[in-house]
């Protein structure tokens, strides 16, 4: 079984900037990819501000963080993850993206490297077909914010060999996550409860049947949850609702996935939820100021 | 003295002692009828259109059941509740407060009050089936237990993901091993009844507990 010493992210998004943040702090040499430089600016700059907040919560010492950051690097070109035992990609969520960054990455890369998936609803088979090494491509999912949640969900495609499978979840442990085993299903586990969840509390406001705080406030008290459906989805941005939602019903068919016209409608007016400062709620900078 | 109860027998809301029962007294002006006879209790009660709320604690019944429906207009000083439990589990501090759709706001306003001086928390709905908690999470109980068949994952690792993933407190397998599956049979199958929504349907490991319960 290879060791895994260095580790690949591809993609330097939110997603990208905290994967590369847990493998660096759990001691691996790790190079972020990503084709824009200000991408990995932006990436390096939050992660220099997460680090100190680590020394000044007392998480980590001065020393221990210089150690870390020294361990991530970071390039624009595909040839710099020429020498990760692993890679992660973190890329938009779109399935000839993440297909076609693997053929290339398939080039660059030695024979025994693993390629990841931080897909959170695409099908690890699909992604891994036509990457040249199908029997090497594993399923991540790592949960937002990637830096703070231990949970990863490993799951394997119709190709994936066994060793491949054991090799990602000895690295999970060996960067202090808790993996969980699932199957290349849509949605893995998460994603397939939480979208039909989610798109269900949308309905109930678009069927009138209770205000949005009264179901968050529903939720919350009855289920000690600690946010509730509707607050969750402001955070999350309708927009990515959506996507999701396209996503999933496109592969399962479940009508509780299909994407609610209100969704739609708000994404039309603007209303995104916090970053826009409206959505289900309104907000006033970051404090939420009624329902 | 604010509120009055009477109890019908057998609250499902209020099993045992609590600050609700405990501030009561007789001659308030709202009105909360609790047990399983709370709704027939209502023609019991003389002049109720006079006090500014009449509570009755529902079951899984809508409150239109009790009160009548006039074509969408129908709503009065009367409201229906439910505090949210689980099974065997005890009450949650939640309590679904259901109104019509020509409900007084007064009646809203009081009834809310008296329930939040006593500790608990309001939510408001419609009258309808499930009211806003079952309606989420039954769904979502069944396929957790659909997906435990299907081998997703083992129920440990389902529990696990559900709660490092979204922060629940329990995993969806664990919390209705602790509540009763057949108690979640019971509720979702009246729910597939009222809506006939697939969702509702009960999931084979829940028929499995309601017949192992009967025999």
């Amino acid at each position: 079984m290879p060791e895994i010493k260095t580790i690949g992210v591809a993609g330097s998004g939110t997603m990208g900037a905290g994967i590369a943040i847990v493998a660096a702090r759990a001691g691996f040499r790790t190079v972020a990819f990503d084709a824009s430089q200000d991408a990995l600016d932006r990436a390096r700059r939050q992660t220099e501000s997460f680090f100190a907040k680590s020394v000044e919560r007392k998480k980590l010492s001065a020393e221990q963080v210089k150690t870390i950051l020294s361990n991530l690097s970071s390039t624009t070109k595909l040839e710099g993850l020429a020498a990760c035992d692993i890679v992660i990609e973190a890329v938009y969520e779109d399935l000839e993206v993440k297909r076609a960054l693997l053929g290339k990455l398939n080039a660059v890369c030695p024979d025994h490297t693993i390629f990841a998936s931080n897909t959170s609803t695409l099908s690890i088979a699909e992604i891994a077909s036509g990457s040249g090494r199908d029997d090497r491509v594993v399923g991540m999912h790592f949960c937002l914010p990637a830096q703070l949640m231990k949970l990863i969900e490993v799951s394997t495609g119709l190709n994936t060999s066994d060793q491949t499978f054991q090799t990602a979840w000895k690295f999970c442990l060996a960067m202090g996550q808790t993996p969980v085993k699932t199957k290349d299903h849509p949605g893995f586990i998460l994603n397939y409860f939480i979208v039909p969840f989610n798109n269900d509390a949308i309905r109930m406001v678009e069927a009138g049947i209770a205000e949005p705080a009264d179901i968050d406030t529903a939720i919350k008290k009855a289920l000690g949850y600690p946010m509730g459906p509707l607050e969750l989805i402001d955070w999350v941005g309708l927009d990515t609702q959506l996507k999701l939602c396209e996503a999933f019903y496109k592969m399962t068919y479940d009508p509780r996935a299909a994407c609610p016209p209100l969704v739609r409608r708000m994404v039309a007016a603007g209303h995104l939820g916090r970053k826009t400062g409206r959505g289900f709620y309104k907000y006033d900078r970051d404090g939420m100021f009624g329902g | 003295m604010a509120h009055t109860i009477v109890d019908t027998g057998g609250s499902r809301s209020f099993p045992g002692p609590h600050a609700l029962l405990r501030s009561a007294g007789p001659g308030g002006d709202v009105l909360v009828l609790i047990g399983t006879g709370a709704g027939m209790a209502l023609a019991a009660v003389e002049k109720h259109e006079s006090l500014k709320a009449v509570l009755i604690e529902l079951g899984t019944e809508c409150l239109g059941v009790h009160t009548g429906e006039r074509r969408g207009g129908e709503g009065s000083n009367v409201l229906g509740f439910a505090r949210f439990r689980l099974g065997d589990g005890p009450p949650s501090d939640l309590v679904e407060l259901v109104r019509q759709p020509g409900t007084k706001p007064e009646s809203i306003a009081a009834a809310k009050t008296a329930f939040e001086s006593a500790g608990l928390h309001v939510a408001v709905c419609m009258d309808t089936p499930g009211r806003i908690v079952d309606r989420l999470v039954r769904p979502y109980y069944n396929g957790a237990l659909r997906k435990l068949d299907e081998g997703l994952a083992t129920a440990d690792d389902l529990d696990t993901t559900l709660r490092l993933g979204l922060g629940y407190p329990e995993g969806p397998i664990a919390l209705l091993e602790r509540t009763g599956l057949a108690h979640h049979h019971d509720v979702t199958k009246a729910l597939h009844d009222a809506l006939a929504d697939p969702g509702f349907a009960p999931a084979r490991r829940a028929q499995v507990a309601k017949r192992r319960q009967k025999a």
